[in-house]
């Protein structure tokens, strides 16, 4: 008897302790989420922090004029005459006029440097849309250069960085800013433009398009093939031998890891096939290959959630094996794999380590406009532009990162809309 | 022609095909009495028709593309004259890339010797007769084709089972894919690789401590010898995955049993895809956020302490690392964690444990192969991890078990070692072969094993 008293003061003594341990435990568990979803509010608040200035760029107003001894092009369309002519002295010139008391080699130097070195070409662009402006005098907002860009915003938000700005060019910022002859401008330039050494004429325009290409082909590779792969699987295969050893290729492939795809993609399309390197056609083929399990993975889940009474009605009236298939198995998981096809979609497009290994990370100017056109895609540049050493790069890596991750929320969004929408629950 | 427009000339007959081959049938049908009198559906004739006009001309298609060049380049190298023949592969190369940039009229002509200038010429037609010749072959067989799938249709001809057996062929091949992706991957890091275990023994590569991927330009430079001892890159994988590890393991399993155990319906509708938005996130992303904004304040944060931790620290690759695994841990755990049958919850809440007991003392148990299974993934893909380590880690690789140091990966030196000029004989370039090979071996054997318990687990519950 008074053993199992002993026992009930034992386990009441115990409680409280036992009360707190399981209180800790639920705190434990708390603090996990809350590190979890703590990281995800922090990278983005960073990456957004960092880039929200990318959007808004620095341009300076300067009295142009478009005086053809000095360029030396009298005829506007001849393309010789273009290529040779002295663009950049449009730029200095106005400069010259906006500050006429510089003077010295050393001086001058810093004056020319507060407009970007390819102000010029854009005076040249604009001459050529409006050929009457030749011999005419304009005021025009002209890009600044990068180290500018950086000085004024991060001046304009009162956290002020002049590391890399002379004495006399921070005294004539300030005279234009009195004047109201600088000013933040939306960047066209990031979304019109492809790659540049000079940040602020670097857009992800190319990237973009590389991106699109090497996507397209993927979706156009990628998506036939697995769903042929796992309709075989789910509805023809026999058991056997052989089918194990295809479904066990697959989860490996599934989870071998993305930069060994891009060793095949070397070894084979470029040292053995001789395809050309950095163009979306590899790109495209070594992401398929890299996004074939994810697809027949998730399509064979959609074909498996089709319930077998369809398929033994559709049997019963007479249909073939094919027909049942194509008639009424596919449509129905078609959702489904739609869902898959997006998830793998979104997937490629954030890859880059495979694509650093068939030369996708050569630094491009040209706009890619077709599928053996040399092109690099978004994630690359966001490597290329993380590892420049200009300041005003961090900035434009973080925008094309918060562009990157707009497309793949959007494609996301997408693929859980498809699934609410389409879903059909038996 | 080009191949694109040869393609879609052969679809397009292909195209005809179905509708003639639809058309004859619907034709015979007619007199008969409509297409019950038939053994098949008209399009099943027309598919016939369609695959017989354009299987063989794709197959054929495919089969020239890969020999085509070089083929010519073989034929064109036969002719040109003795005084320029290449005698090894290096100048063999040479040359045909100058024949074929002078034929493409990428290199003026201007200067050249007669030969060459003879031998682009010779490419040129050679080139010019191998496009004709294709279009020609190709519109003959698919023509052949086309007549022979057209004149094969009658009411009795049984077209469905034909058209059946070739689409499952089809599929098949689809299925294949795999193997054959598997194969290549193998064939082509392994090939690679015993060509650089010719130069570097095998013995060295894998037990040799110092790392420094350098070939000789001179044979009489200093430390011309470049060493590929891969122990260094070994050791600084593990340390980043073992910090990974230890940043993901605990969150991730413990936020699954909280979502799993705990959490109300609203929180897991809400937690759970956002905690998974971090696995959607791209690498390069991590990597960016590694290196300009983690490794910074980890440096900063440890000067305040009185450390030096190094920019380019383990700690800051392996820790963003680790969140990036997190979901990855969370929703396998997840999944084996529901899997564990409710009776056995029901019986440790039932002898009086809390919460708490019955999750560390039964469910944890129960699912504790799964876990362990989902962990060894979570592993192979911190060990395969790429971009991270890219932008975060360090380059020079050192012997070090300090995370505050800087390390360099496998990974990170495949990547320096193959983007850049190169040569393919190399065994600087071929060293990332090798490590290829290594990297596919040890995450192959990870999975597999990983695989086999997850499964086998699954098994014993279901």
């Amino acid at each position: 008897m008074t053993e199992s008293i002993n026992h009930l003061e034992k386990i009441k003594n115990s409680l409280s302790r036992r009360n707190r341990a399981e209180k800790r435990f639920r705190w434990y568990g708390r603090t996990a989420i809350f590190i979890g979803l703590a990281a995800v509010l922090v990278l983005f608040t960073d990456i957004v922090n960092k880039g929200h200035g990318a959007f808004r760029i620095t341009y300076i107003e300067l009295e142009v004029t478009y005086d053809q001894d000095r360029i030396g092009v009298n005829n506007l369309t001849d393309p010789k005459e273009l290529t040779r002519g002295n663009w950049e002295a449009l730029s200095k010139t106005a400069l010259r006029t906006e500050f006429p008391a510089v003077s010295g080699r050393s001086d001058k130097r810093e004056l020319y440097g507060l407009i970007s070195s390819g102000a010029g070409f854009d005076l040249k662009d604009r001459l050529l849309e409006n050929p009457r402006l030749l011999g005419e005098t304009e005021r025009v907002w002209l890009l600044a250069d990068d180290d500018i860009d950086t000085y004024y915003k991060s001046w304009l938000d009162g956290d002020t960085y002049s590391a890399r700005m002379s004495a006399k060019q921070l005294e004539w910022i300030d005279e234009l800013h009195q004047q109201g002859k600088i000013r933040l401008q939306f960047n066209s330039n990031l979304f019109t433009r492809g790659d540049s050494r000079e940040p602020e004429q670097a857009g992800i325009r190319g990237a973009v398009m590389g991106s699109l290409l090497t996507l397209i082909l993927t979706l156009l590779l990628s998506f036939p093939i697995g769903v042929s792969a796992a309709i075989y699987l789910e509805e023809f295969a026999p058991r056997n031998r052989w089918t194990d050893f295809i479904e066990v290729n697959i989860n490996n492939l599934a989870a071998v890891p993305s930069i060994i795809f891009g060793l095949l993609g070397l070894a084979i399309f470029i040292n053995f096939f001789h395809v050309p390197r950095s163009v979306p056609i590899v790109g495209g083929l070594v992401l398929t290959l890299m996004t074939l399990p994810t697809i027949i993975i998730t399509s064979r889940a959609a074909i498996k959630s089709v319930p077998p009474s369809i398929r033994e009605a559709a049997l019963g009236m007479g249909a073939s094996k094919y027909q049942t298939v194509l008639h009424h198995v596919l449509p129905l998981s078609l959702p489904g794999m739609l869902t898959g096809a997006i998830i793998g979609m979104a997937q490629a497009l954030g890859e880059s380590a495979p694509l650093l290994m068939i030369g996708m990370v050569a630094f491009i100017v040209d706009i890619p406009g077709g599928f053996s056109d040399p092109a690099t895609v978004l994630p690359v540049q966001i490597f290329l532009w993380a590892d420049s050493p200009e300041r005003a790069f961090i900035e434009k890596t973080s925008a094309a990162i918060m562009i990157l991750l707009s497309f793949l929320i959007v494609m996301n969004t997408v693929a859980v809309w498809l699934r609410k929408r389409l879903e059909r629950r038996w | 022609m080009q191949a694109t427009n040869i393609l879609i000339l052969i679809l397009g007959l292909g195209v005809l095909a179905f509708f003639l081959g639809r058309g004859r049938s619907l034709a015979l049908a007619k007199p008969l009495g409509g297409i019950r009198q038939l053994h098949s559906l008209p399009s099943y004739y027309g598919m016939h028709a369609a695959l017989w006009c354009a299987l063989p001309s794709l197959f054929l298609l495919c089969v020239w593309m890969l020999f085509d060049d070089s083929l010519i380049n073989r034929l064109v190298l036969d002719s040109v004259a003795a005084e320029i023949a290449p005698n090894d592969t290096a100048s063999y190369n040479l040359l045909i890339n100058k024949i074929s940039n002078l034929a493409d009229g990428i290199l003026p002509r201007k200067g050249e010797s007669a030969a060459l200038v003879a031998a682009a010429d010779h490419l040129v037609s050679l080139r010019i007769i191998s496009s004709w010749s294709l279009t020609a072959v190709l519109l003959t067989l698919s023509s052949l084709g086309l007549l022979w799938g057209w004149s094969r249709i009658s009411a009795s001809f049984r077209a469905r089972p034909v058209v059946e057996k070739v689409m499952q062929n089809i599929l098949l091949g689809c299925a294949c894919l795999a193997i054959f992706t598997t194969l290549g991957i193998v064939l082509s890091v392994l090939f690679e690789s015993i060509q650089f275990f010719r130069s570097v023994p095998i013995f060295d590569f894998v037990f040799g401590l110092e790392w420094s991927p350098q070939t000789a330009i001179r044979e009489d430079q200093v430390g011309s010898s470049g060493s590929f001892g891969a122990v260094p890159l070994f050791v600084g994988t593990l340390l980043v995955s073992a910090v990974a590890m230890v940043v993901a393991v605990p969150v991730g399993l413990m936020s699954a049993i909280y979502l799993a155990e705990y959490a109300s319906k609203t929180v897991r509708t809400y937690a759970k895809p956002a905690l998974e938005i971090l696995a959607g996130i791209p690498t390069v992303v991590y990597g960016f956020f590694a290196a300009l904004t983690v490794a910074p304040f980890l440096r900063d944060l440890g000067a305040s302490f009185g450390l030096s931790v190094s920019s380019e620290s383990a700690l800051a690759a392996g820790g963003v690392m680790g969140v990036m695994i997190i979901p990855f841990i969370s929703s396998l755990a997840d999944d084996v964690i529901t899997a564990v049958p409710q009776s056995m919850r029901d019986g440790s809440l039932a002898m009086g444990a809390t919460k708490s007991e019955t999750v560390r003392r039964v469910i944890i148990p129960a699912a504790l192969p799964g876990i362990v299974g989902g962990v060894m993934l979570a592993i192979s893909r911190a060990i395969g991890e790429t971009m991270i380590v890219v932008m975060a880690a360090g380059m020079a690789a050192k012997l070090t078990a300090n995370p505050l140091e800087s390390v360099t990966t496998v990974t990170v030196q495949i990547v320096t070692l193959l983007t850049g000029d190169q040569e393919f004989d190399s065994p600087k370039t071929l060293a990332a072969f090798a490590l290829g090979l290594m990297l596919f071996t040890v995450t192959l054997l990870l999975n597999i094993f990983a695989l086999h318990i997850v499964k086998k687990y699954r098994e014993q519950y279901d």
